[in-house]
């Protein structure tokens, strides 16, 4: 079945106009054929033998399907050229396709099923890997379509999907425990699901129509805010199941918070730096690293002081590890203890392990795995009792710097506020600059105020190359 | 610096394009003899004479597509439409020439040609000559479509489009013409990519361009005076768009408002909207809010043709509204 | 041959009745059955869905453009219509070029992103391939701008249908044109037939060169099945509007032998017409002549025919051995790329 327009898929035979045995010649009319448009006249564009009649008469095939098969005559026909009375022959009005695709020269092949494949077809399934032979035809009486050669080609349907994961990554995932939703504007569900804190107990906020907005889930956020000195504690993480009710975790952990500090600030003697770095190129860098990630993977600032933070103890190692008695063991390993506070309060600090020997990717990987655990009490023992130097981060609540309570055994504690922009002057010119006040709380013990200057300085020198962390 | 307008920042724009490139010549509907419809053109005849400064009869399919035409053969013409609803009347030579000719050719034709229109109403010119159809060139591929809105840019973007291997479609606005104000003396030829931010602010972004930049820049005072500092974004280039400066500036405002003459329904307006929810969509913190013109033919009387465009209080309130 | 030489409207008769040399004529004979050979190959093509979209064929009116484009010189420009084949192969674009072109291939002379209605090649100044009927005529008259305003002695020879003619656009070239004397040679290929609808359900007048007379302007009826009257008529037309006469236009009467588009049902004209038309096919009427002074016989006929075969199944094979372009490249051409697009 020629194509007698782009637009056709399928025609009816209506009437041969030669039968098995005629000899045909190039342009001849050999059968009309129905569309949807009109009533058309088939050309063929081979002279031959007809050898048999394969679509019958009243019958709807596919365009591609073989409507006749054609033996070519041993001597080929002079191309006609003007006739003597100068009409031309070649080209009769409206003459249309043929029934043999146009340069393929093989007869149309019978598949087994007694299905017939115009060659059309055939180079079809040959390029989509079908096999000729399977084939079922849905056409009439059996033919193949060009759709059954296409569906054969396509893959099984995929199994069913898993059932729903049930957490999701991205800052549109928040919402109440209820499912019923809350309005809030994107960047309100944002700060919120970074803080993990639930949109429920905000709404109705005070944007448009009561959504909660931005300015909502900060003033919760601080509302919840530690006491202006924050205390880092270790604890043990709540255990899942334990039967006590909310209140009365939240008193033990206190208590344990409380034991913990005051062992720390009578048996350590502190003493505390702070530095402001620069972290325009910090900054810069981050953006647009993400530019290139998805949203579910995008890194987060935090991810760069953690990182910094473990590969400058590598110069000064009175940074990292533990008090025995009264003496100092350096770690070879460095992990590195994240403060997280918990949602309804306390803190508790557990460790990323051998964060110098990370990737960006996989310390934000672990980060926001660590994170989601630490908030719903499934850590690991290892995770909280092993970290050699802590970090903790209260930028996010607008703090400007922490002087922390370094963890026992530890003897050091890092601590980052928010990354701001300040006038700050840079190559001699003052403008606007993001920076981040670090500080540092260490053991006088086992180091004094130059080295914890140094350690310092490095995580300086190391948030100017972003690039290399 | 020169006390100026915008109309004779235009002119000598174009004085300096005929000066320069012998190629350039100006062509459209009582460019030459009468001086421009907006007397843009006033006294460029008698300056460069008939040749190129051309003017053409009421035939705007024809004299647009002759500036396709004479700019596949070499030369560099700048064609002046009236106003954009006459350019309607072309509209077959510029979306189905000069915009496909080169993808159409496998990239063996390009087109380097301009072409100036009016567009806006403010001058109560009606339903036929105050329309903002210049969104509709924006859905465009294969042309640039620029909005000056200040001195600077209109005396600035002509060059640079000029330079430009492909077509280059530039709305005026039509009351901006007798804007006056101060440029610099070596004022000249400005970029064409980049939008611009026209006044600095973090708690909301208002992006708008041409002849609503001053409907902007208003609202910004008015809302600065209750305490609220409004970005005003110049998008300067409506196709291609500068998505990053508008979004960047949301980012960090996290509230929008497009504000644009264009009626808002199928508009550039939705389009900066929908590329501030597809880029910024988690800064922010209120929808994007649009004030556009009412969605009515221009009419003629004074006090609808007002109601019916942008004006700065609906700005201030859109902006309210928000939350800011 | 016996036809009467062109005529004006203002009735003045075409100068040169001489014939050209036979070998000038053989040289027109060929160009014919290029085109004729090469249109019925596509037809083959476009059945077995190698050549898709919409595919205009001119079997019947070959005369027009080989006559029309005989005329020409390689400086000249083009303009044509969607059913520009013809005008293709007969202005020096390669059978190659075209066929790729048709099949949408990356080797096709528009990269595969124009097809049958949008052939373009700078190098033999071809600028389409245009489809909006009507649409080519002011990009004709801006070319013939530019050489009118650089002093150069340029044609540019803008052929479309009868279909344009009442077009707004046509009407506004011509009196562009004229007004301002540019060098544009019109060519209106009068097939009698916009689409399906015949010219006298289209035009008030449809007498197509005393329209364009009332532009002032030198018009010329022309039988179009007669490639030695158009090729006379191009060649006197063109050289005056080279020589700055300002536009000239020509009304090439003929007639399409297929459908419209590649296939329509023709229910719009009757056999009887369209066999009546058959009988003047031009290039049974010139291979006639050609016999009947003795300049061709049936061993030079099959000669011709042999070579004009093996050109059009060379043009097959290259097309078909052709490559896709990269979908990787798809928004490639949209705009100029860096260092693209002086000339």
């Amino acid at each position: 079945m020629p194509s007698l327009g782009a637009d056709m898929d399928a025609g009816t035979v209506t009437e041969w106009l030669v039968t098995p045995g005629d000899e045909v010649h190039r342009g001849d009319i050999v059968a009309v054929v129905e569309t949807e448009k009109s009533t058309i006249d088939v050309e063929i564009f081979e002279s031959g033998r007809i050898e048999e009649i394969l679509v019958p008469v009243g019958t709807r095939v596919a365009v591609g399907t073989a409507l006749a098969r054609v033996t070519p005559l041993t001597a080929p026909a002079p191309a006609p050229g003007p006739g003597p009375g100068g009409t031309a022959v070649a080209s009769a009005p409206a003459a249309v396709a043929a029934t043999v695709a146009a340069h393929d020269r093989t007869p149309p092949a019978v598949a087994h099923h007694g299905t017939v494949l115009s060659p059309v077809l055939r180079r079809l399934a040959e390029k989509l890997g079908v096999e000729i032979a399977a084939l079922e035809g849905s056409g009439p009486g059996g033919v193949v379509t060009r759709a059954d050669v296409e569906r054969a080609a396509r893959p099984a349907p995929p199994p069913p999907p898993p059932a729903p994961a049930p957490a999701m990554a991205g800052p549109a995932a928040v919402s109440s425990p209820q499912g019923s939703r809350v309005p809030a504007s994107p960047l309100a569900r944002r700060v919120a699901a970074d803080a993990g804190l639930d949109l429920v107990s905000l709404a109705p906020g005070s944007g448009p129509a009561g959504a909660v907005v931005e300015a909502d889930v900060r003033r919760a956020l601080e509302g919840h805010a530690p006491a202006p000195v924050p205390a880092e504690a270790p604890a043990s993480p709540p255990a899942r199941g334990a039967g006590e009710d909310g209140s009365s975790k939240q008193a033990a952990m206190r208590r344990a918070i409380g034991t913990l500090m005051a062992r720390s600030k009578r048996e350590i003697p502190h003493y505390y730096l702070s530095t402001t770095i620069d972290m325009e190129r910090a900054a810069g860098w981050l953006a647009q690293a993400n530019e290139e990630r998805p949203l579910a993977s995008r890194l987060v600032m935090p991810v760069l002081l953690l990182k910094a933070t473990a590969l400058a103890v590598a110069g000064v190692p009175e940074m990292n590890g533990f008090m025995v008695g009264e003496t100092f063991e350096p770690s070879p390993a460095v992990h590195v203890g994240v403060a997280v506070s918990m949602r309804g309060g306390g803190v508790i600090a557990p460790a990323i392990h051998d964060v110098p020997g990370l990737s960006l990717d996989d310390l934000m990987a672990e980060l926001h795995d660590l994170v989601n655990r630490a908030r719903h009490g499934s850590l690991r023992s290892s995770e909280m009792s092993d970290p050699t130097i802590t970090v903790t981060n209260l930028g996010d609540l607008g703090v400007e710097s922490v002087f922390g309570v370094i963890y026992p055994p530890q003897v050091a504690l890092v601590g980052f506020g928010r990354v701001q922009e300040r006038p700050w002057a840079h190559e001699g010119m003052v403008g606007g600059r993001q920076v981040v006040t670090a500080t540092l709380s260490a053991d006088h013990r086992v180091s004094d105020g130059h080295r914890g200057g140094l350690f310092l300085s490095a995580v300086d020198k190391l948030l100017q190359r972003p690039e290399e962390l | 610096m020169t006390s100026t307008t915008y109309r004779e920042a235009m002119r000598q724009a174009l004085r300096e394009a005929l000066t320069r490139d012998e190629r350039v010549f100006l062509m459209g509907e009582d460019v030459g003899r009468y001086g421009g419809c907006f007397a843009v053109s006033l006294g460029l005849l008698e300056e460069f004479g008939p040749e190129r400064i051309r003017d053409t009869p009421l035939s705007e399919s024809a004299f647009v597509g002759a500036g396709i035409g004479a700019a596949l053969a070499g030369m560099r013409p700048i064609v002046e439409i009236m106003t954009v609803n006459f350019s309607l009347l072309a509209l077959d030579q510029i979306v189905n020439n000069a915009a496909t000719l080169l993808y159409m050719s496998g990239g063996q034709f390009n087109v380097p040609l301009v072409i100036r229109m009016t567009t806006g109403a403010g001058r109560q010119l009606a339903a036929q000559h105050s329309h903002s159809l210049e969104g509709w060139y924006t859905h465009i591929p294969g042309i640039r479509v620029l909005a000056p809105a200040t001195l600077e840019d209109a005396r600035g973007m002509l060059w640079p489009a000029l330079l430009d291997p492909d077509p280059v479609l530039v709305f005026e606005h039509g009351t901006l013409y007798n804007m006056e104000g101060d440029l610099a003396d070596g004022a000249g030829e400005v970029d064409i990519e980049s939008a611009a931010v026209r006044r600095p602010g973090e708690d909301v972004t208002l992006v708008t361009y041409g002849g609503t930049l001053r409907v902007a820049m208003g609202a910004a005072e008015e809302l600065s005076a209750s305490g609220v500092e409004a970005e005003v974004i110049d998008l300067r280039s409506l196709r291609p768009l500068d998505t990053a400066t508008f979004v960047s500036s949301v980012a960090r405002t996290h509230r929008a408002v497009v504000v644009a003459e264009g009626w808002r329904s199928g508009s550039l307006s939705a389009e900066v909207s929908a590329r501030i929810t597809e880029e910024a969509f988690y800064d922010l913190d209120a929808p994007v809010a649009r004030v556009c013109s009412a969605e009515v033919p221009m009419p003629y009387a004074k006090h609808l043709e007002d109601a019916a465009v942008p004006q700065v209080a609906e700005v201030v309130a859109a902006v309210h509204r928000l939350g800011a | 041959m016996t036809e009467a030489p062109a005529e004006s409207v203002a009735g003045i008769r075409a100068r040169g009745t001489e014939e050209p040399a036979p070998e000038a004529m053989r040289h027109l004979l060929e160009q014919m059955l290029r085109i004729r050979r090469f249109e019925e190959r596509c037809v083959e093509l476009y059945s077995s869905t190698a050549i898709r979209g919409f595919l205009h064929l001119a079997i019947g009116e070959e005369a027009c453009a080989v006559g029309v484009l005989e005329a020409l010189t390689p400086d000249d420009a083009v303009v044509a219509t969607y059913r520009e084949h013809g005008h293709a192969l007969a202005r020096g674009m390669t059978m190659r070029s075209v066929m790729a072109e048709l099949e949408g291939k990356a080797e096709g002379c528009s990269r595969g992103r124009g097809g049958s209605m949008h052939l373009f090649d700078a190098a033999t100044r071809f600028y389409g391939g245009n489809a909006i009927v009507g649409g080519g005529l002011p990009l004709a008259v801006g070319l013939a701008l530019a050489d009118h305003m650089q002093g150069r002695h340029r044609v540019t020879a803008c052929i479309f249908g009868d279909g344009a003619v009442a077009e707004g656009e046509f009407h506004e070239s011509m009196n562009l044109a004229a007004l301002w004397g540019l060098p544009v040679l019109f060519c209106c290929e009068n097939n009698f037939y916009g689409m399906g609808t015949a010219l006298a359900y289209a035009e008030s007048e449809t007498d197509l060169a005393l329209k364009a007379a009332g532009y002032h302007m030198p018009s010329w009826h022309v039988d179009g099945m007669d490639v030695l009257a158009v090729a006379r008529t191009a060649r006197e037309a063109a050289e005056a509007v080279r020589q700055g006469g300002g536009p000239h236009f020509l009304e090439l009467r003929t007639y399409r032998f297929r459908a419209h588009s590649m296939y329509d049902p023709d229910r719009y004209r009757e056999k009887s017409e369209i066999a009546e038309w058959k009988h003047r096919d031009p290039i049974g009427r010139l291979a006639d002549h050609l016999r009947d002074i003795g300049e061709l016989d049936d061993a030079a006929l099959e000669a011709l025919e042999g070579a004009v075969a093996a050109e059009v199944d060379d043009a097959v094979a290259y097309a078909d051995a052709g490559t896709l372009e990269p979908v990787g490249d798809l928004l490639r051409f949209v705009t100029s790329e860096p260092g693209g697009g002086e000339r």
